[in-house]
Protein backbone atom coordinates (compact mmCIF):
# COMPACT_ATOMS: atom_id res chain seq x y z
CA UNK A 1 0.00 0.00 0.00
CA UNK A 2 1.36 3.21 -0.84
CA UNK A 3 1.93 5.86 1.77
CA UNK A 4 -0.17 8.65 1.80
CA UNK A 5 2.21 11.14 0.96
CA UNK A 6 2.28 14.65 2.50
CA UNK A 7 3.02 15.77 -1.23
CA UNK A 8 -0.64 16.26 -3.15
CA UNK A 9 -1.20 17.23 -6.86
CA UNK A 10 -2.58 20.63 -6.77
CA UNK A 11 -6.12 21.23 -7.80
CA UNK A 12 -6.40 24.26 -6.73
CA UNK A 13 -3.77 27.03 -8.02
CA UNK A 14 -0.78 26.33 -9.85
CA UNK A 15 0.41 30.05 -10.00
CA UNK A 16 3.96 29.97 -8.64
CA UNK A 17 6.31 32.16 -9.45
CA UNK A 18 10.10 32.94 -8.03
CA UNK A 19 9.71 37.13 -7.55
CA UNK A 20 6.88 36.38 -5.38
CA UNK A 21 7.41 38.27 -1.83
CA UNK A 22 4.95 35.24 -0.13
CA UNK A 23 6.91 32.23 -0.01
CA UNK A 24 5.58 29.03 -1.80
CA UNK A 25 4.50 26.92 1.33
CA UNK A 26 1.58 29.31 1.85
CA UNK A 27 0.13 28.03 -1.32
CA UNK A 28 0.45 24.39 -0.73
CA UNK A 29 -2.34 23.04 0.27
CA UNK A 30 -2.26 21.86 4.30
CA UNK A 31 -1.66 18.06 5.04
CA UNK A 32 -1.40 15.81 8.35
CA UNK A 33 1.44 14.08 6.81
CA UNK A 34 1.08 11.47 9.62
CA UNK A 35 1.47 8.59 12.10
CA UNK A 36 -2.15 7.29 13.11
CA UNK A 37 -2.36 3.58 14.48
CA UNK A 38 -4.86 1.50 15.95
CA UNK A 39 -5.18 -1.71 18.10
CA UNK A 40 -8.08 -3.86 19.14
CA UNK A 41 -7.65 -5.59 22.07
CA UNK A 42 -10.41 -7.81 23.97
CA UNK A 43 -13.20 -5.16 25.44
CA UNK A 44 -12.30 -1.87 23.61
CA UNK A 45 -9.69 -0.50 21.13
CA UNK A 46 -6.34 1.77 21.62
CA UNK A 47 -5.97 4.44 18.78
CA UNK A 48 -2.97 7.08 18.57
CA UNK A 49 -1.80 10.07 16.45
CA UNK A 50 1.80 11.86 16.23
CA UNK A 51 0.69 15.97 16.16
CA UNK A 52 2.37 17.69 13.32
CA UNK A 53 0.53 19.09 10.11
CA UNK A 54 2.45 20.52 7.79
CA UNK A 55 2.25 22.82 4.91
CA UNK A 56 5.18 22.28 2.09
CA UNK A 57 8.12 22.33 4.78
CA UNK A 58 6.45 24.72 7.05
CA UNK A 59 4.51 23.08 10.00
CA UNK A 60 1.29 24.75 10.60
CA UNK A 61 -0.27 23.02 13.85
CA UNK A 62 2.63 21.43 15.92
CA UNK A 63 -0.02 20.43 18.34
CA UNK A 64 -2.91 19.06 16.04
CA UNK A 65 -5.61 16.71 17.50
CA UNK A 66 -5.87 14.05 14.57
CA UNK A 67 -8.08 11.65 16.48
CA UNK A 68 -11.94 13.18 16.05
CA UNK A 69 -14.82 11.57 17.65
CA UNK A 70 -17.53 10.66 15.19
CA UNK A 71 -20.17 9.27 17.50
CA UNK A 72 -19.65 8.80 21.47
CA UNK A 73 -17.50 5.69 21.19
CA UNK A 74 -16.25 5.96 17.59
CA UNK A 75 -13.31 7.87 16.50
CA UNK A 76 -11.27 8.28 13.68
CA UNK A 77 -7.65 9.17 12.86
CA UNK A 78 -7.38 11.36 9.70
CA UNK A 79 -4.02 11.52 7.58
CA UNK A 80 -3.48 13.07 3.94
CA UNK A 81 -5.04 16.87 3.28
CA UNK A 82 -6.22 18.13 6.48
CA UNK A 83 -9.17 20.19 4.80
CA UNK A 84 -10.40 16.99 2.95
CA UNK A 85 -10.52 14.56 6.53
CA UNK A 86 -11.83 17.38 8.55
CA UNK A 87 -14.72 17.47 5.90
CA UNK A 88 -15.23 14.00 5.54
CA UNK A 89 -15.60 13.69 9.51
CA UNK A 90 -17.81 16.32 9.53
CA UNK A 91 -19.67 14.83 7.32
CA UNK A 92 -20.29 11.33 8.28
CA UNK A 93 -20.32 12.61 12.20
CA UNK A 94 -23.59 13.92 10.98
CA UNK A 95 -25.17 10.88 8.87
CA UNK A 96 -24.10 8.58 11.46
CA UNK A 97 -26.02 11.01 14.47
CA UNK A 98 -29.05 10.98 12.45
CA UNK A 99 -28.76 7.19 11.59
CA UNK A 100 -28.30 6.53 15.72
CA UNK A 101 -31.42 8.94 16.58
CA UNK A 102 -33.68 7.50 14.29
CA UNK A 103 -33.10 3.62 15.36
CA UNK A 104 -32.40 5.30 19.12
CA UNK A 105 -29.37 3.44 19.67
CA UNK A 106 -25.58 3.93 19.47
CA UNK A 107 -24.52 3.53 15.88
CA UNK A 108 -21.88 -0.15 14.82
CA UNK A 109 -18.55 1.15 14.04
CA UNK A 110 -19.04 -0.93 11.15
CA UNK A 111 -21.59 1.78 9.99
CA UNK A 112 -19.66 4.16 10.52
CA UNK A 113 -16.40 3.03 8.82
CA UNK A 114 -19.14 2.37 5.85
CA UNK A 115 -19.97 5.84 5.62
CA UNK A 116 -16.55 6.77 5.36
CA UNK A 117 -16.25 4.58 2.49
CA UNK A 118 -18.93 5.92 0.58
CA UNK A 119 -17.79 9.39 0.57
CA UNK A 120 -14.01 8.54 -0.09
CA UNK A 121 -14.87 6.01 -2.48
CA UNK A 122 -17.31 8.15 -4.57
CA UNK A 123 -15.47 11.17 -4.44
CA UNK A 124 -11.85 9.24 -4.90
CA UNK A 125 -10.59 11.55 -7.75
CA UNK A 126 -11.15 14.72 -5.83
CA UNK A 127 -10.17 13.56 -2.11
CA UNK A 128 -7.04 12.62 -0.56
CA UNK A 129 -7.83 11.03 3.05
CA UNK A 130 -6.39 8.21 4.37
CA UNK A 131 -8.78 7.13 7.64
CA UNK A 132 -8.69 4.46 10.34
CA UNK A 133 -12.08 4.20 11.95
CA UNK A 134 -12.29 2.51 15.83
CA UNK A 135 -14.41 1.72 18.19
CA UNK A 136 -16.86 0.02 20.73
CA UNK A 137 -19.83 -1.63 20.15
CA UNK A 138 -22.23 -4.22 21.87
CA UNK A 139 -22.58 -6.28 18.96
CA UNK A 140 -18.99 -6.72 18.07
CA UNK A 141 -16.96 -4.80 20.71
CA UNK A 142 -13.63 -3.02 19.68
CA UNK A 143 -12.91 -2.94 16.04
CA UNK A 144 -10.48 -1.27 14.00
CA UNK A 145 -11.60 -0.85 9.86
CA UNK A 146 -9.23 0.84 7.65
CA UNK A 147 -10.46 3.21 4.75
CA UNK A 148 -6.71 4.15 3.10
CA UNK A 149 -6.92 6.26 0.02
CA UNK A 150 -9.33 5.24 -2.93
CA UNK A 151 -11.76 4.13 -0.44
CA UNK A 152 -10.87 0.11 0.21
CA UNK A 153 -12.70 -1.01 3.16
CA UNK A 154 -11.51 -3.95 5.49
CA UNK A 155 -10.96 -4.70 9.11
CA UNK A 156 -8.13 -5.27 10.75
CA UNK A 157 -6.83 -6.92 14.49
CA UNK A 158 -4.16 -4.06 13.82
CA UNK A 159 -3.22 -1.07 11.46
CA UNK A 160 -1.17 1.76 10.92
CA UNK A 161 -1.73 4.33 8.05
CA UNK A 162 -0.22 7.92 7.30
CA UNK A 163 3.25 8.98 5.50
CA UNK A 164 4.91 7.79 8.68
CA UNK A 165 3.35 4.00 8.42
CA UNK A 166 6.32 2.55 6.57
CA UNK A 167 8.68 2.80 9.05
CA UNK A 168 7.39 1.01 12.01
CA UNK A 169 5.48 -1.87 9.47
CA UNK A 170 7.84 -3.92 10.61
CA UNK A 171 7.59 -2.91 14.42
CA UNK A 172 4.26 -3.48 14.03
CA UNK A 173 4.63 -7.19 12.61
CA UNK A 174 6.95 -8.79 14.73
CA UNK A 175 5.81 -7.08 18.29
CA UNK A 176 1.91 -7.27 17.97
CA UNK A 177 0.26 -11.01 18.91
CA UNK A 178 -3.40 -11.28 19.53
CA UNK A 179 -4.75 -11.37 23.01
CA UNK A 180 -2.64 -7.96 24.07
CA UNK A 181 -4.40 -6.46 27.23
CA UNK A 182 -5.41 -2.42 27.27
CA UNK A 183 -2.09 -1.49 28.95
CA UNK A 184 0.51 -2.88 26.43
CA UNK A 185 -2.05 -2.14 23.85
CA UNK A 186 -1.09 1.49 24.90
CA UNK A 187 2.53 1.01 25.25
CA UNK A 188 2.98 -0.70 21.61
CA UNK A 189 0.76 2.68 20.17
CA UNK A 190 3.14 4.97 21.83
CA UNK A 191 6.43 3.00 20.99
CA UNK A 192 5.72 2.29 17.03
CA UNK A 193 4.27 5.96 16.85
CA UNK A 194 7.58 7.45 18.67
CA UNK A 195 9.77 5.24 16.47
CA UNK A 196 7.56 6.83 13.14
CA UNK A 197 8.15 10.16 14.83
CA UNK A 198 11.93 9.72 15.10
CA UNK A 199 12.16 8.51 11.58
CA UNK A 200 9.40 10.57 9.25
CA UNK A 201 9.83 14.40 8.66
CA UNK A 202 6.11 15.18 8.09
CA UNK A 203 5.30 13.56 11.54
CA UNK A 204 6.37 14.60 15.14
CA UNK A 205 5.14 16.72 17.98
CA UNK A 206 3.52 15.23 20.80
CA UNK A 207 1.41 11.43 20.60
CA UNK A 208 -1.77 11.69 21.17
CA UNK A 209 -3.72 8.49 22.74
CA UNK A 210 -6.95 7.67 23.46
CA UNK A 211 -8.66 4.05 24.23
CA UNK A 212 -12.52 3.51 24.10
CA UNK A 213 -14.25 1.00 25.55
CA UNK A 214 -17.93 0.28 26.96
CA UNK A 215 -17.19 2.53 29.80
CA UNK A 216 -16.07 5.39 27.60
CA UNK A 217 -13.13 7.20 25.96
CA UNK A 218 -10.18 8.07 28.13
CA UNK A 219 -7.74 10.07 26.32
CA UNK A 220 -4.18 11.09 26.80
CA UNK A 221 -1.01 12.95 25.84
CA UNK A 222 2.64 12.00 25.85
CA UNK A 223 5.01 15.09 25.45
CA UNK A 224 8.01 15.74 23.02
CA UNK A 225 10.46 15.14 26.19
CA UNK A 226 8.66 11.94 27.87
CA UNK A 227 8.30 10.04 24.83
CA UNK A 228 9.94 6.00 24.65
CA UNK A 229 13.59 6.76 23.38
CA UNK A 230 15.06 3.86 21.12
CA UNK A 231 18.07 5.28 19.49
CA UNK A 232 21.57 6.08 21.22
CA UNK A 233 23.33 7.74 18.32
CA UNK B 1 -20.48 35.31 -25.66
CA UNK B 2 -22.08 38.43 -25.07
CA UNK B 3 -22.18 41.56 -27.11
CA UNK B 4 -20.16 44.15 -25.65
CA UNK B 5 -22.34 46.99 -25.96
CA UNK B 6 -25.57 45.09 -23.69
CA UNK B 7 -24.83 45.59 -20.39
CA UNK B 8 -25.27 42.06 -18.42
CA UNK B 9 -25.32 41.08 -15.14
CA UNK B 10 -22.52 39.21 -13.97
CA UNK B 11 -23.27 35.26 -13.31
CA UNK B 12 -22.46 34.48 -9.19
CA UNK B 13 -19.59 32.47 -8.77
CA UNK B 14 -16.45 32.40 -10.42
CA UNK B 15 -15.95 32.68 -14.16
CA UNK B 16 -13.75 30.67 -16.08
CA UNK B 17 -14.38 31.84 -19.62
CA UNK B 18 -11.02 33.23 -19.81
CA UNK B 19 -9.02 30.56 -19.24
CA UNK B 20 -8.02 29.35 -22.65
CA UNK B 21 -7.75 32.75 -24.00
CA UNK B 22 -5.33 32.92 -20.55
CA UNK B 23 -3.34 29.54 -21.59
CA UNK B 24 -2.53 30.96 -25.25
CA UNK B 25 -1.41 34.42 -24.45
CA UNK B 26 0.60 32.39 -22.10
CA UNK B 27 2.40 30.60 -24.54
CA UNK B 28 2.74 34.16 -26.57
CA UNK B 29 3.88 36.47 -23.75
CA UNK B 30 7.65 36.03 -22.34
CA UNK B 31 6.54 37.40 -19.53
CA UNK B 32 4.92 36.24 -16.38
CA UNK B 33 1.27 37.08 -15.75
CA UNK B 34 0.21 39.43 -13.87
CA UNK B 35 -0.52 38.53 -10.35
CA UNK B 36 -3.06 39.61 -7.93
CA UNK B 37 -3.07 41.42 -5.69
CA UNK B 38 -1.76 40.14 -2.23
CA UNK B 39 -1.05 41.40 1.35
CA UNK B 40 2.04 39.73 1.98
CA UNK B 41 1.79 40.21 5.60
CA UNK B 42 2.22 39.74 8.98
CA UNK B 43 -0.41 38.94 11.26
CA UNK B 44 -1.02 37.09 14.76
CA UNK B 45 -2.85 36.31 17.66
CA UNK B 46 -2.79 35.35 20.69
CA UNK B 47 -5.64 34.36 24.06
CA UNK B 48 -4.63 35.60 27.21
CA UNK B 49 -6.12 35.67 30.76
CA UNK B 50 -9.42 38.01 30.16
CA UNK B 51 -9.92 37.40 26.04
CA UNK B 52 -8.03 37.40 22.99
CA UNK B 53 -5.46 40.56 21.32
CA UNK B 54 -5.07 39.91 17.54
CA UNK B 55 -2.44 42.26 16.09
CA UNK B 56 -1.76 42.88 11.93
CA UNK B 57 0.74 44.98 10.18
CA UNK B 58 -0.97 47.89 7.98
CA UNK B 59 1.21 47.83 4.53
CA UNK B 60 -0.65 46.09 0.96
CA UNK B 61 1.88 45.74 -1.72
CA UNK B 62 1.45 44.82 -5.34
CA UNK B 63 4.87 43.04 -6.24
CA UNK B 64 7.62 45.32 -5.01
CA UNK B 65 5.23 48.44 -4.39
CA UNK B 66 3.89 49.47 -1.58
CA UNK B 67 0.00 50.11 -2.34
CA UNK B 68 -1.56 50.89 0.29
CA UNK B 69 0.10 51.87 3.85
CA UNK B 70 -2.46 51.96 5.72
CA UNK B 71 -4.34 48.89 5.11
CA UNK B 72 -6.97 47.61 7.24
CA UNK B 73 -6.49 43.70 7.93
CA UNK B 74 -8.24 43.28 11.24
CA UNK B 75 -11.97 42.99 9.97
CA UNK B 76 -15.36 42.96 11.85
CA UNK B 77 -17.67 40.14 11.73
CA UNK B 78 -19.45 40.22 14.93
CA UNK B 79 -19.21 43.00 17.88
CA UNK B 80 -17.95 39.86 19.59
CA UNK B 81 -15.64 38.27 16.75
CA UNK B 82 -13.16 39.78 14.61
CA UNK B 83 -10.73 38.33 11.97
CA UNK B 84 -7.41 38.67 10.57
CA UNK B 85 -6.76 38.03 6.82
CA UNK B 86 -3.45 37.33 4.93
CA UNK B 87 -3.14 36.05 1.11
CA UNK B 88 -5.40 37.77 -1.56
CA UNK B 89 -6.54 40.98 -0.69
CA UNK B 90 -9.76 40.92 -2.87
CA UNK B 91 -10.32 37.55 -1.50
CA UNK B 92 -9.94 38.22 2.52
CA UNK B 93 -12.58 41.27 2.48
CA UNK B 94 -14.86 39.88 0.30
CA UNK B 95 -15.15 36.91 2.43
CA UNK B 96 -14.92 38.31 5.99
CA UNK B 97 -17.95 40.79 4.30
CA UNK B 98 -19.99 38.04 3.62
CA UNK B 99 -19.10 35.94 6.73
CA UNK B 100 -20.26 39.31 9.11
CA UNK B 101 -23.32 39.74 7.11
CA UNK B 102 -24.51 36.21 7.53
CA UNK B 103 -23.74 36.44 11.06
CA UNK B 104 -25.29 39.76 11.64
CA UNK B 105 -28.58 37.90 9.99
CA UNK B 106 -28.72 35.10 12.33
CA UNK B 107 -28.64 37.56 15.08
CA UNK B 108 -31.12 39.63 14.28
CA UNK B 109 -33.31 36.20 13.29
CA UNK B 110 -32.77 34.71 16.48
CA UNK B 111 -31.69 37.46 19.11
CA UNK B 112 -28.39 36.01 20.30
CA UNK B 113 -24.99 37.21 19.89
CA UNK B 114 -23.34 34.65 17.12
CA UNK B 115 -20.64 31.97 18.47
CA UNK B 116 -16.74 31.44 17.27
CA UNK B 117 -17.77 28.03 16.31
CA UNK B 118 -20.67 29.54 13.67
CA UNK B 119 -18.37 31.93 12.12
CA UNK B 120 -15.62 29.15 11.65
CA UNK B 121 -17.92 26.17 10.24
CA UNK B 122 -19.24 29.04 8.16
CA UNK B 123 -16.43 30.15 6.60
CA UNK B 124 -15.33 26.14 6.74
CA UNK B 125 -17.89 25.61 4.74
CA UNK B 126 -17.12 27.78 2.07
CA UNK B 127 -13.52 27.98 1.29
CA UNK B 128 -13.36 23.87 1.80
CA UNK B 129 -16.53 24.06 -1.06
CA UNK B 130 -14.26 26.17 -3.64
CA UNK B 131 -11.15 24.24 -2.99
CA UNK B 132 -8.20 26.78 -2.30
CA UNK B 133 -9.06 29.17 -5.40
CA UNK B 134 -10.58 31.73 -2.42
CA UNK B 135 -6.84 33.07 -1.52
CA UNK B 136 -7.47 33.92 2.41
CA UNK B 137 -5.84 32.75 5.47
CA UNK B 138 -7.69 33.92 7.97
CA UNK B 139 -6.82 34.15 11.89
CA UNK B 140 -10.58 34.28 13.71
CA UNK B 141 -10.65 35.83 16.93
CA UNK B 142 -13.64 36.46 19.79
CA UNK B 143 -15.13 35.79 22.85
CA UNK B 144 -18.59 34.17 23.23
CA UNK B 145 -20.64 32.68 26.23
CA UNK B 146 -18.42 29.39 25.69
CA UNK B 147 -15.22 31.31 26.46
CA UNK B 148 -11.92 32.81 24.71
CA UNK B 149 -11.29 31.41 21.38
CA UNK B 150 -8.93 31.63 18.05
CA UNK B 151 -8.96 29.54 15.40
CA UNK B 152 -7.10 29.87 11.63
CA UNK B 153 -8.56 28.87 8.39
CA UNK B 154 -6.69 28.11 5.57
CA UNK B 155 -7.42 28.57 2.08
CA UNK B 156 -8.47 25.48 1.54
CA UNK B 157 -10.84 24.90 4.46
CA UNK B 158 -8.76 23.31 7.12
CA UNK B 159 -9.45 24.75 10.88
CA UNK B 160 -7.32 24.77 13.65
CA UNK B 161 -7.76 25.56 16.77
CA UNK B 162 -4.56 27.08 19.22
CA UNK B 163 -4.00 29.38 22.02
CA UNK B 164 -1.31 31.47 19.61
CA UNK B 165 -0.36 31.80 15.72
CA UNK B 166 0.66 33.80 13.27
CA UNK B 167 0.21 33.85 9.79
CA UNK B 168 1.35 35.87 6.09
CA UNK B 169 4.80 36.27 4.79
CA UNK B 170 6.65 37.06 7.90
CA UNK B 171 4.63 34.29 10.36
CA UNK B 172 8.10 32.51 10.48
CA UNK B 173 9.71 35.98 12.13
CA UNK B 174 6.65 36.49 14.10
CA UNK B 175 6.31 32.98 15.41
CA UNK B 176 9.65 33.20 16.66
CA UNK B 177 8.56 35.68 19.05
CA UNK B 178 5.40 34.47 20.14
CA UNK B 179 6.89 30.69 20.93
CA UNK B 180 9.69 31.99 23.06
CA UNK B 181 7.26 34.41 25.17
CA UNK B 182 4.14 32.92 24.77
CA UNK B 183 2.35 31.56 28.22
CA UNK B 184 -1.12 31.09 28.87
CA UNK B 185 -3.10 33.26 31.41
CA UNK B 186 -0.91 36.73 30.40
CA UNK B 187 -2.10 39.82 31.97
CA UNK B 188 -3.71 42.63 28.86
CA UNK B 189 -0.61 44.54 28.84
CA UNK B 190 1.53 41.59 28.74
CA UNK B 191 -0.43 40.15 25.84
CA UNK B 192 -0.32 43.42 23.58
CA UNK B 193 2.98 44.38 24.02
CA UNK B 194 3.80 40.46 23.12
CA UNK B 195 1.56 40.50 20.27
CA UNK B 196 3.16 43.98 19.30
CA UNK B 197 6.33 42.44 19.52
CA UNK B 198 5.25 39.60 16.87
CA UNK B 199 4.09 41.73 14.44
CA UNK B 200 7.18 43.88 14.94
CA UNK B 201 9.45 41.08 14.16
CA UNK B 202 7.19 40.23 11.31
CA UNK B 203 8.24 43.97 9.99
CA UNK B 204 11.66 44.37 10.14
CA UNK B 205 12.22 40.42 8.99
CA UNK B 206 10.02 40.42 6.54
CA UNK B 207 9.42 42.82 2.54
CA UNK B 208 6.05 42.24 2.35
CA UNK B 209 5.11 43.77 5.84
CA UNK B 210 5.83 47.07 7.26
CA UNK B 211 4.12 50.42 7.88
CA UNK B 212 2.24 50.48 11.19
CA UNK B 213 0.99 48.07 13.65
CA UNK B 214 -2.91 47.60 14.83
CA UNK B 215 -3.78 45.97 17.57
CA UNK B 216 -7.68 44.73 18.60
CA UNK B 217 -8.40 43.65 21.67
CA UNK B 218 -11.55 41.64 22.32
CA UNK B 219 -12.69 41.03 25.95
CA UNK B 220 -16.26 40.26 27.57
CA UNK B 221 -16.44 43.60 27.78
CA UNK B 222 -15.78 44.76 24.84
CA UNK B 223 -13.98 45.63 22.22
CA UNK B 224 -10.82 47.98 21.62
CA UNK B 225 -9.53 48.62 18.33
CA UNK B 226 -6.31 50.62 18.02
CA UNK B 227 -5.64 51.49 14.73
CA UNK B 228 -2.22 52.38 14.83
CA UNK B 229 -1.08 50.92 18.39
CA UNK B 230 2.55 51.59 17.04
CA UNK B 231 3.36 53.75 14.26
CA UNK B 232 6.28 53.36 11.84
CA UNK B 233 9.14 55.02 12.51
CA UNK B 234 9.51 55.83 8.94
CA UNK B 235 6.74 58.64 8.86
CA UNK B 236 6.46 61.26 5.95
CA UNK B 237 5.14 64.59 6.02
CA UNK B 238 3.31 64.62 2.72
CA UNK B 239 -0.84 65.52 2.97
CA UNK B 240 -3.21 63.55 1.83
CA UNK B 241 -5.42 66.40 0.24
CA UNK B 242 -4.42 68.44 -1.89
CA UNK B 243 -6.60 71.75 -2.07
CA UNK B 244 -5.97 75.22 -3.47
CA UNK B 245 -7.53 78.52 -2.58
CA UNK B 246 -9.56 80.12 -5.28
CA UNK B 247 -7.34 82.44 -7.26
CA UNK B 248 -3.95 80.06 -6.95
CA UNK B 249 -3.96 79.65 -10.86
CA UNK B 250 -4.14 83.52 -12.31
CA UNK B 251 -7.27 84.31 -14.78
CA UNK B 252 -6.41 85.25 -17.75
CA UNK B 253 -9.41 85.44 -20.92
CA UNK B 254 -12.63 85.27 -19.86
CA UNK B 255 -15.48 84.29 -22.69
CA UNK B 256 -19.36 83.69 -21.56
CA UNK B 257 -21.48 81.75 -23.54
CA UNK B 258 -25.31 81.32 -22.73
CA UNK B 259 -26.08 77.95 -23.62
CA UNK B 260 -30.12 78.26 -25.72
CA UNK B 261 -32.67 75.69 -24.06
CA UNK B 262 -36.11 74.47 -25.20
CA UNK B 263 -38.72 73.22 -23.35
CA UNK B 264 -39.24 69.93 -25.58
CA UNK B 265 -42.09 67.73 -23.14
CA UNK B 266 -43.05 68.74 -19.51
CA UNK B 267 -44.81 66.30 -17.29
CA UNK B 268 -46.85 66.56 -14.34
CA UNK B 269 -47.02 64.15 -11.51
CA UNK B 270 -49.26 64.49 -8.83
CA UNK B 271 -47.87 63.08 -5.71
CA UNK B 272 -50.05 61.50 -3.64
CA UNK B 273 -50.21 63.13 -0.21
CA UNK B 274 -53.38 61.62 1.49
Amino acid sequence: MAAAASMMPNFGQQISSKNDLVPDWTRQEVSTGTTIMAVEYDGGVVIGADSRTTTGAYIANRVTDKLTPIHDRIFCCRSGSAADTQAIADVVAYQLGFHSIELDEPPLVETAANLFRASCYRYREELMAGILVAGWDRRKGGQVYCVPIGGMLVRQPVSVGGSGSTYIYGFMDSNYKPGLSKDQCLELTAAALSLAMERDGSSGGVVRLASISEEGVERRVILGNQLPKFSTH
Amino acid sequence: MALSNILETPAAGFNFDNVVRNAALEGLLEEQPPKPLKTGTTIAGLIFKDGVVLGADTRATSSEVVADKMCAKIHYIAPNIYCCGAGTAADTEKTTELLSSNLTIFSLNSGRNPRMVMAVNILQDMLYRYHGNIGANLILGGVDCTGNHLYTVGPWGSVNKVPYLAMGSGDLAALGILEDRFKHDLELEEAKELVRAAIHAGIMCDLGSGNNIDICVITRKGVDYIRPYQESAYKDTRKIKYKYRPGTTPVLTQKVVPLKLEVVQETVQQMDTA
